[in-house]
């Protein structure tokens, strides 16, 4: 008996998870359909979106930068001025109304370097859910300031110690957790992973970044962009700025992994550069694993990328070559980090300094009349501390 | 017919239930996995199921999860596993079914695979990541090499059930409770309402699963199954003892109270 495969992008995505969750996800999808296209969920959506995370987010022209630089115009997508500091709070917002519409009480969250634990438990609050976090024991270390900001929003963080101890053992956890209570819990899923519906609806509440994006542009330069460039972990600000781009075939995306201390050493999380076609989390897409496909353990400098895979569709858009995913080491994003803090006195993540970087290396080979977007996903207060400490500086008191 | 069908219909003409016993292949090493095998048949298992052991295995509880990083710390490999289910095959009768993630079988190739599996006396698997939708891409490679793929039925799977258990091979694995492997003290599951829907689409032998522990446990939930799966209660026997001769002599201690109660 042969039933059709849902939510497969190419030959990616799937449903890879254990039959106690199958219904759940039917539930999700179902929800999901009804509400997308229900005006009154796309008003209230849109309503928290500019009254309470502070959308449109501005397209800012670098100046400074495109004149140092020397080539292509550069505009950075402000991400980072969005409430709770990234884009995450884009899919929060939705999916934290979905849940309400769902009628579930209680949201659990994975994260890495507690962006998207911040953004959910920062929806709990407002919408008053119960909210359990799934952290990985060493970045809660990495991330102290993230965790206790958690805290202060009321969500209970519990350490993950199983496996490497990091977003992936995190993210396992949540889904164990899910299994646990699926009846009473819903999942928020912080990134364009995981088994469909996820990555499409993730992708959809993400897409609000691209679609700001072609408004912005045609009011400012008149046409669509030359390049696309955004920082990719599980890729969901990618996602959302790529998407709307789709059919706009001019329009090229470039993705930039985390190479570490770079993609010639094991300590890298470069997983389409490096990886290969495999499943884990409910999805079929490119991982870094073995020849027995054990996960193999991952590296970066950004507790935000530092992730074993990518979201399917991206490994679709590489296969059908629609976009391009190259390799930034740790020494890279930190010298864009320093470079964009002094040149325009904008601090980016250590996640979005990735892109930075990669803008900084071709823009001075273009000509001056082509345009380069750069998505800033988060603002980079989190990771002065990891920074410091690659510089080699001792900022503790 | 394959040795699970043997197994279930000698059980049946006998009046007796399945006891399927589980271990993690390789904890704590490939030769004390093997003993473990031989000592539960000797004990009063009817199947054992044999994790490959995964870095990521979500399905599982902390006493499994805790198993398959002990197992390997070795480092080990599925090849290994395949070696050493062909020495126990030439001792060892009772059906073998793996217990693995899917995307073992992926890199390892699937045609591959079954056919390793068939030519080591593997009889089964089940793969706790894939369910009934996403179970086309080896259905047909595993029914090549008669290799029985074990499909899953939980308290949540609801109108899903009729579809699984209609289509269902070697026996059908229900899922006693939410959540994942591990000991359970109390189940929260209307059996009755549970197995009797079940009931109405399959003649097919049912075997519980998920949380079952203890002698206790076997005589309160016999009667409404086929067989009962015991994992997690035995993979703790490994954790806490010291010694090959100590996994052996308690995990056998286990399995013959088990195998008591479950026949008493």
């Amino acid at each position: 008996m042969s039933i059709q495969r849902k939510g497969r992008f190419g030959e990616f995505g799937g449903q890879y998870v254990p039959e106690t969750l199958m219904n759940a996800l039917i539930e999700l999808e179902e929800a999901y359909n009804k509400y997308k296209d229900d005006d009154d969920f796309k008003k209230e959506l849109e309503f928290y979106f500019k009254e309470y995370a502070g959308r449109p987010s501005l397209l800012y022209f670098a100046e400074r930068m495109t004149k140092d630089l020397g080539g292509a115009k550069i505009y950075l997508k402000r991400e980072d001025l969005n409430h709770t500091g990234s884009h995450k709070i884009n899919n929060v917002l939705g999916q934290a109304l979905l849940a309400k519409r769902m009628g579930k009480k209680r949201v659990i969250a994975e994260t890495g370097a507690g962006q998207h634990g911040v953004a959910t438990a920062t929806a709990a609050a407002l919408f008053d859910l119960e909210c359990d976090v799934f952290m990985g024991k060493e970045d809660m270390e990495r991330q102290a300031l993230n965790v206790f900001r958690m805290r202060l929003l009321g969500a209970e963080v519990h350490p993950v110690t199983s496996g490497t101890a990091t977003l992936k053992d995190a993210t396992s956890e949540a889904m164990r957790e899910w299994v646990s209570r699926v009846n009473d819990t819903f999942y928020v899923l912080g990134s364009v992973v995981g088994p469909h519906p996820y990555p499409a609806m993730v992708r959809d509440f993400q897409s609000i970044i691209g679609n700001e994006v072609k408004d912005q542009i045609m009011d400012k330069e008149g046409r669509y962009p030359d390049y696309l460039i955004a920082c990719v972990g599980g890729g969901s600000n990618a996602m959302g700025l790529f998407y709307p781009f789709l059919h706009d075939t001019e329009v090229k995306m470039v993705g930039t992994e985390a190479a570490g201390e770079g993609i010639d050493t094991e300590k890298h999380a470069a997983s389409i550069t490096k990886g290969s076609i495999g499943v884990l989390h409910g999805m079929k897409s490119y991982f870094l694993q073995d020849k027995d496909g054990q996960i193999t353990p991952v590296y970066s400098i950004s507790a935000g990328l530092d992730y074993p895979g990518i979201g399917p569709e991206h490994a679709h858009f590489y296969e059908s070559e629609r976009a391009q995913y190259v390799p930034v080491t740790d020494n890279e994003a930190v010298e864009a980090f320093k470079y964009l803090t002094r040149v325009e006195g904008i601090i980016p993540a250590i996640e979005s300094s990735h892109a930075v970087a990669y803008a900084m290396k071709i823009a001075p080979q273009l000509p001056k009349n082509k345009i380069i977007v750069i998505n800033l996903s988060g603002r980079g207060d989190k990771d002065v501390y990891s920074v410091a400490r690659y510089m080699g500086v001792d900022i503790n008191e | 017919m394959n040795r699970i069908e043997e197994k279930f219909s000698e059980l049946k003409a006998n009046n007796k239930k399945a006891l399927i016993t589980f271990v993690t292949a390789g904890d704590t090493t490939l030769e004390v996995t093997k003993k473990l095998v031989r000592e539960m048949e000797i004990q009063g298992a009817d199947i054992i199921e044999l994790g490959i052991p995964y870095s990521d295995p979500i399905a599982e509880g902390p006493v499994i999860q805790a198993a398959n990083e002990r197992a390997l710390k070795n480092p080990i490999k599925i090849k290994d596993v395949m070696d050493t289910v062909k020495e126990i095959r030439t001792e060892v009768k009772v059906p073998l079914v793996y217990l693995l993630y899917f995307n073992c079988i992926f890199q390892y190739g699937p045609e591959k695979f079954f056919s390793h599996c068939s030519k080591c006396g593997i009889d089964g698997v089940i793969i706790p990541d894939l369910p009934f939708e996403e179970r086309g891409e080896i259905e047909d490679i595993a029914d090549k090499y008669s290799v029985h793929i074990i499909t899953l039925v939980s308290p949540t799977s609801k109108d899903r059930i009729e579809r699984i258990a209609r289509n269902a091979k070697g026996f059908l694995y229900c899922v006693s409770s939410l959540g994942v492997t591990g000991m359970r003290s109390e189940f929260n599951t209307d059996f009755d309402e549970f197995f009797s829907y079940i009931d109405r689409f399959t003649d097919i032998p049912k075997a519980l699963g998920f949380g079952i522990s203890t002698p206790e446990h076997v005589q309160k939930l016999r009667k409404y199954c086929d067989g009962l799966i015991v994992g997690s209660a035995i993979v703790r026997q490994v954790e806490k003892s010291t010694g090959e001769e100590e996994i052996i002599k308690n995990v056998g201690n286990l399995v013959r109270e088990l195998r008591y109660a479950l026949d008493d």
